[in-house]
């Protein structure tokens, strides 16, 4: 059956408080999952009392302060800190989002910070993602064409063509749509989920791309493609502004506009 | 997600699997073609019962001789009951992960939904001619 509560070892337990520095006026409370998978114990939730007066505006600001000043043992990927790479994607305040673009003015009082749901932990804020990039590896993202390209070796698109490609190729894969659905939860061994699916749009719609039929064959599954039931979270979730419910409703399109 | 921790297989092997199944598009097509079917065939069925309350028992046998009557109510069984199979399919697909749980449940649905279907289109039969 489908998991619908944590395994006894997920469980999150209550952790360490971390106290505010002295002399703090302005702090605010993010709390933290942790998991250390060298110990034998159970995930824990960390409180820490950061002062805002000394802390930047986003919630990766809070979480580097964090690292920096309180605890050098919290473990996170960031990189670019301005919504480009996709590595500072976690569960900020109940919602998959980059930790660089939130505010924590627009957080709850009691900041929670948890990894990005349903994948396995390799330590704290650090999911694995293996079995996504696998997943993205499979669709086979890259062009493919039988026809040469021209001498000057550019292959030429519309402006119109082009336009196709626009709500698909900003996509950063930081993954916060795939976790945030809940087919994706259930079945995400065999469903490909939402950012999986919106590459191949990106392919399938690409005017240069002459594969577009053997990519369709290749999504045509009950598990692959069709455990998308337009639940939405996905389009709620990006950081990005995105619609992948959109891209995958397109790719349903084409499936159906094929067989007659 | 599931996934085996003790193999040895590639991310890239497991991702693939078993490869498509090159099915499930007409599937999702037809739960919506008898979704949409089914909201002019249940409004006539719903003005039909409430034209017909009060009437008796005997005022429904003679309706449902009438051929238009009799072929509406067997198109709404029969549309109604493949709609009802394809949409308990998605939920077992969904909830069910263990392979040979699912076969049987899907399987159980539709021995159900078929020949709940067949039997209720023989009683309409059996009342339009008379039997």
């Amino acid at each position: 059956m489908a998991e619908f509560t944590l395994p006894k070892n997920s469980k999150v337990k209550k952790g360490t408080a971390h106290p505010k520095s002295e002399g703090a006026t302005n702090t605010r409370t993010f709390s933290i999952y942790r998991y250390d998978p060298d110990s034998e114990g159970n995930p824990q939730l960390d409180t820490y009392e950061v002062d805002m007066d000394t802390c930047g505006p986003m919630v990766l600001d809070a979480l580097l302060k964090i690292k920096d000043e309180m605890d050098a043992t919290l473990t996170l990927r960031r990189s670019c800190r301005e919504g480009i790479c996709g590595s500072c994607a976690m569960n900020i305040d109940g919602r998959n989002t980059l930790a660089c673009l939130k505010p924590i003015d627009e957080c709850k009082k009691d900041v929670k910070v948890y990894p990005l749901p349903h994948l396995p932990v390799v330590k704290d804020l650090v999911p694995d993602v293996n079995h996504i990039y696998a997943q993205l590896t499979s669709i086979e993202p890259w062009m493919k064409a039988d026809t040469a390209p021209p001498p000057n070796g550019e292959r030429k698109q519309s402006p119109e063509e082009r336009a196709e490609l626009d709500g698909l190729w900003e996509c950063i894969l930081c993954f916060c749509c795939t976790t945030s659905c809940p087919s994706y939860w259930w079945n995400g061994d065999r469903y490909l989920g939402p950012a999986v699916l919106l590459q191949a749009a990106r392919w399938i719609n690409d005017s240069r791309d002459e594969a577009t039929g053997e990519r369709l064959d290749q999504l045509e599954d009950p598990f692959r493609l069709y455990r998308c039931h337009t639940i939405m979270n996905c389009t709620n979730a990006c950081p990005k502004g995105l619609n992948p419910a959109k891209a995958i409703a397109d790719i349903k399109t084409k499936m159906v506009e094929r067989l007659g | 997600m599931a996934t085996d921790s003790h193999s040895l297989r590639s991310a890239l092997g497991r991702a693939r699997g078993l490869g498509s199944a090159k099915e499930g598009t007409n599937h999702w097509w037809l739960q919506r073609v008898t979704a949409i079917a089914l909201v002019p065939l249940t409004m006539w069925l719903v003005a039909s019962i409430v034209a017909l309350s009060g009437f008796g028992h005997g005022a429904f046998v003679v309706w449902f001789g009438r051929p238009l009557n009799a072929t509406l109510m067997i198109l709404f069984l029969g549309v109604g009951f493949h709609h009802a199979q394809l949409g308990m399919q998605v939920v077992i697909e969904d909830y069910v992960s263990h392979h040979g749980w699912r076969t049987t449940l899907n399987l159980l649905v539709k021995f159900a939904c078929y020949g709940l279907a067949t039997l209720s289109i023989v009683s309409i039969l059996t009342i339009a001619f008379g039997a």
